[in-house]
């Protein structure tokens, strides 16, 4: 495996040497003034997990799909090497190409037709529109041995809009098994799962990998990747920074060469709660198709307390959101709010009472993309003789605040004019949190707020949402990554089935058992 | 999409409409330069043809006003034609002699009675979706023919004028709730006026205060628009009346200011003409002013092309017709970019 060792391996012209299974070479990218990619070398050998390592922008997802032909790189090659040693240079900017080479990629943003059940998913595309029956049959019957054997389990007669988000990943890995890949990309294919979940996808996946399938995994948990990987590559800048054994990888060498700098970890000193800001009273909703259904779900966030809701995607932690932001009016129980009980919680009324809420699905609900960055600044509190005198908006008092926080935050973007929908999505959440904490919320709803960020973005929503609540605010985490849950929560529920209950218990396996129903009554 | 491409889209696309347009003109006989040289004549020519595709071109701002306004908040207002009928009927139920008064009263009354009855007309479309979800394209649309029909009950019934030698037609409007004209002796009337006065107020309401806002965060993403404590049902209760209003404005304006009275062939169709020019003018309620002039342009220079060559006047609504979808197509290629290549070899 001379290809581990650092530098230009294998140089072009070498078709005959058993060399990696993949080699790309020199791909270069750019956007405008932005080089995304530059002139970046990378090798994978045959059954062997290749970790990609970098901060948001850093290259990866550019190169990937440089790799997967949806974007023409400005310069460079790919290399494959099938199965009888022969080695093909990719044609640029083909898809369909890079599909008859067998690479496989799971997507971050999944690609699946919400409106067609788990199968037809699955087929779209491999299949003839209209296949016949007995294709379908011998489809099912592979797909159920291909679950069995790799341990992801769905039912393929569901339509995927019935399922959640961690749902939806598993059916996009199963759908690039099916597809029978050489090649597998999975761009942070555990964002969603919880860690038992993640071991056994890890264990299907090994087990591929030991029949000789090839992986490329992008990662922001540092602890998936030491556990997984045989070998780290870190982006950083659109430039490789080097590369390195996994074996003598650790977390803080793995850092260093991400960001340039010792990461500071979560600095969190115990907070000191007092009364409670917001209690649910045996809060019950039943299943729908829009929703989970929840069970007696009693709960109290005090101030100046983080309280973690650990738990799997599609276990109700959305139907909880959705109450808790005022979009879902609760069957049965009640709410209070700082002692008081409210009756009818609207999302106007939860920000009247000081809830602010970050919500899961930042794109659908978070920012309205056709807007600009200062208009969805102030579209929470457009009431606010600061927003609006009689009616008329005050524009140019926005655009200053919007200036101000835009600053703050750190928020890149071309001005407070700009369309939001320009924004990447580690901006859009920084626009979101700046909206938030901006209106001194007492109660926090915070779901899922760091999904999808990078290491450096992460730590910066952790650290001003430890601030908010020392300074007073309760906040309630939603999170699917046990982690983070761990790392910042003062007291730490479990959801599973729509049912809630408290740990207290820090173990991993412990929560993790609870998450997936072990020990949750 | 780039700035500049706002302007330049609708001008390429009409120019590539009439370019089109050429085709069928050839087929009808008539020999193409000269026939939209008197097009153009038709339109520009004198005093007259100037001011009568103004005149034409003032209840299509109106019905692309209400069109535009319900758009924007993804409210797809189709009942444009119907709401008209609304606002000219309401005019000459309070402009015909019910209470008589100055102008300076009177016109106001006229132009508020009718704009509340267009706001009325599709206040019970927007009830229903935002009650029970029904979809306002077919509620709107359907309520154009229940419209128009009880219309024409009005005309032979309580409305109908005794002076009217039996025909079915309203009594006349006062002169003092009349609009006045603009050009001596020309049809053009003030309501050209006042449907400019009314795209701007249209933009500056949209632009410029929290109403607006809530419409267009309504329109772009009501889930987030809920999501941040907008009613989104009252909001499109809101723009509904607006956008009600201004197609009942049209009926008035057309009352009141170009035919005097009120029958049941009021409007060819600027109801639905208004939809047009909402999507030509992208929806920007001062772009409306600008397509409006150019349907009525088409229009007005069609009929005048068809008495001065002898073919078909229907060539207007081909021409119209014509350049909406260029402008569609020129909105898909400004958003995307077409790539040919071959497939790749298995």
């Amino acid at each position: 495996m001379t290809s581990l060792a650092p530098g230009p391996p294998v140089g072009p012209g070498t078709p005959a040497m058993p060399g990696p299974i993949l080699a790309m070479r020199g791909m270069t990218k750019r956007f405008g003034p932005l080089l995304a990619a530059d002139s970046i070398d990378l090798d994978l050998n045959q059954g062997e997990v290749l970790a990609l390592l970098g901060e948001n922008g850093a290259g990866k997802t550019t190169l990937m799909n440089m790799l997967f032909g949806e974007y023409t790189p400005d310069a460079g090659e790919v290399r494959i090497r099938d199965p009888s040693g022969n080695e093909e240079v990719l044609p640029p900017g083909q898809p369909q190409a890079a599909i008859a080479a067998r690479i496989g990629m799971v997507h971050q943003h999944f690609t699946l037709a919400e409106n067609l059940t788990v199968l037809d998913n699955i087929l779209l595309g491999t299949e003839p529109p209209f296949s016949s029956r007995r294709s379908r049959r011998r489809a099912r019957a592979r797909l159920h041995r291909l679950m069995e054997a790799s341990g992801l389990n769905a039912s393929l007669d569901v339509r995927i809009r019935e399922l959640s988000v961690g749902e939806r990943q598993r059916i996009e890995i199963l759908k690039a098994l099916y597809r029978e890949a050489r090649i597998l990309v999975l761009d942070e294919p555990t964002a969603v799962l919880t860690p038992q979940e993640a071991d056994s996808l890890f264990g299907a996946v090994r087990e591929l990998v030991r029949e000789g399938l090839s992986v490329i995994f992008i990662s922001h948990k540092l602890r998936e990747v030491l556990a997984f990987s045989d070998r780290i590559m870190v982006l950083r800048h659109g430039r490789r920074m080097g590369e390195m054994p996994t074996s003598e990888a650790d977390v803080g060498k793995i850092v260093r060469m991400m960001v340039g700098e010792e990461h500071a970890g979560v600095d969190r000193s115990p907070g000191e709660p007092s009364a409670p800001a917001l209690v649910l009273e045996k809060v019950s909703v039943p299943s729908s198709r829009a929703q989970r259904a929840l069970f007696e779900v009693s709960l109290t966030i005090h101030e100046a307390e983080i309280l973690g809701i650990a738990g799997v995607a599609g276990n109700g932690q959305s139907t909880l959101a959705q109450i808790i932001s005022g979009l879902l009016q609760p069957g049965e129980g009640s709410i209070s709010i700082g002692g008081k009980n409210v009756r009818r919680l609207t999302p106007a009324r939860a920000l009247r009472e000081g809830i602010g809420r970050i919500p899961e699905d930042r794109y659908q609900d978070g920012i309205v993309a056709d807007m600009s960055v200062a208009e969805n600044i102030v579209i929470e509190r457009l009431d606010s003789p600061e927003i609006q005198r009689r009616g008329i908006l005050r524009r140019a008092a926005i655009a200053t605040h919007a200036e101000f926080l835009i600053d703050a935050h750190d928020i890149r973007c071309p001005g407070p004019h700009a369309r939001t929908a320009l924004l990447s999505g580690g901006n859009i959440q920084k626009l979101i949190l700046a909206r938030v904490l901006e209106a001194q919320p007492g109660i926090i709803l915070a779901n899922q707020p760091t999904r999808g960020l990078d290491v450096r973005a992460a730590g910066e929503v952790s650290r001003r949402l430890i601030a908010a609540r020392d300074r007073g605010a309760g906040v309630l985490l939603i999170s699917e990554d046990l982690d983070e849950v761990l790392a910042l929560s003062d007291r730490i529920l479990v959801m599973q089935g729509g049912r809630i209950a408290e740990t207290k218990s820090r173990d991993r396996a412990v929560i993790g058992a609870m998450m997936t129903g072990g020990s949750v009554g | 999409m780039r700035p500049w491409s706002a302007i330049l889209i609708p001008v390429v696309a009409g120019l590539a409409a009439l370019l089109l347009s050429a085709i069928p003109l050839a087929f009808a006989g008539a020999p193409i330069l000269p026939a939209y040289a008197q097009m153009v004549a038709g339109v520009f020519g004198s005093v007259f043809t100037a001011t009568e595709t103004l005149t034409r071109a003032t209840p299509l701002i109106f019905t692309g006003l209400a069109a535009a306004i319900a758009f924007r908040a993804r409210f797809w207002n189709i009942g444009g034609e119907g709401q008209l009928y609304l606002g000219a009927l309401a005019a000459v139920w309070v402009g015909t002699g019910m209470i008589d008064g100055p102008p300076i009263l009177m016109i106001p009354l006229v132009l508020a009675a009718g704009a509340v009855a267009g706001a009325v007309g599709l206040l019970g479309p927007a009830l229903l979706k935002t009650r029970f979800g029904a979809d306002e394209v077919v509620t709107s649309l359907l309520l154009n023919f229940i419209i128009l029909i009880f219309v024409q009950m009005m005309l032979e019934g309580p409305f109908k004028d005794p002076m009217g030698l039996g025909w079915p037609q309203s009594e006349p409007i006062l002169d003092s709730a009349a609009l006045p004209a603009l050009v001596d002796r020309m049809r053009l009337h003030a309501g050209f006026l006042i449907g400019i006065a009314a795209a701007f107020v249209a933009h500056a309401v949209l632009a410029y205060t929290v109403w607006g806002f809530r419409a267009r965060a309504v329109g772009d993403n009501a889930t987030a628009a809920r999501h941040a404590g907008i009613g989104v049902r009252r909001t499109i209760l809101g723009v509904a009346i607006a956008s009600g209003a201004c197609a009942g404005l049209a009926g008035v304006s057309e009352v009141a200011g170009l035919k005097g009275y009120l029958t049941s062939d009021l409007s060819p169709g600027f109801g639905y003409a208004g939809i047009v020019v909402a999507m030509l003018a992208g929806l920007s309620p001062i772009g409306v002013i600008a397509a409006s002039l150019f349907v009525a342009s088409v229009f007005v220079g069609a009929d005048s092309m068809s008495r001065a060559m002898g073919v078909s006047s229907f060539l207007a609504d081909l021409i119209v017709s014509m350049s909406l979808i260029c402008m569609l197509v020129g909105g898909f290629f400004a958003r995307f970019r077409l790539r040919l290549r071959a497939a790749p070899a298995p």
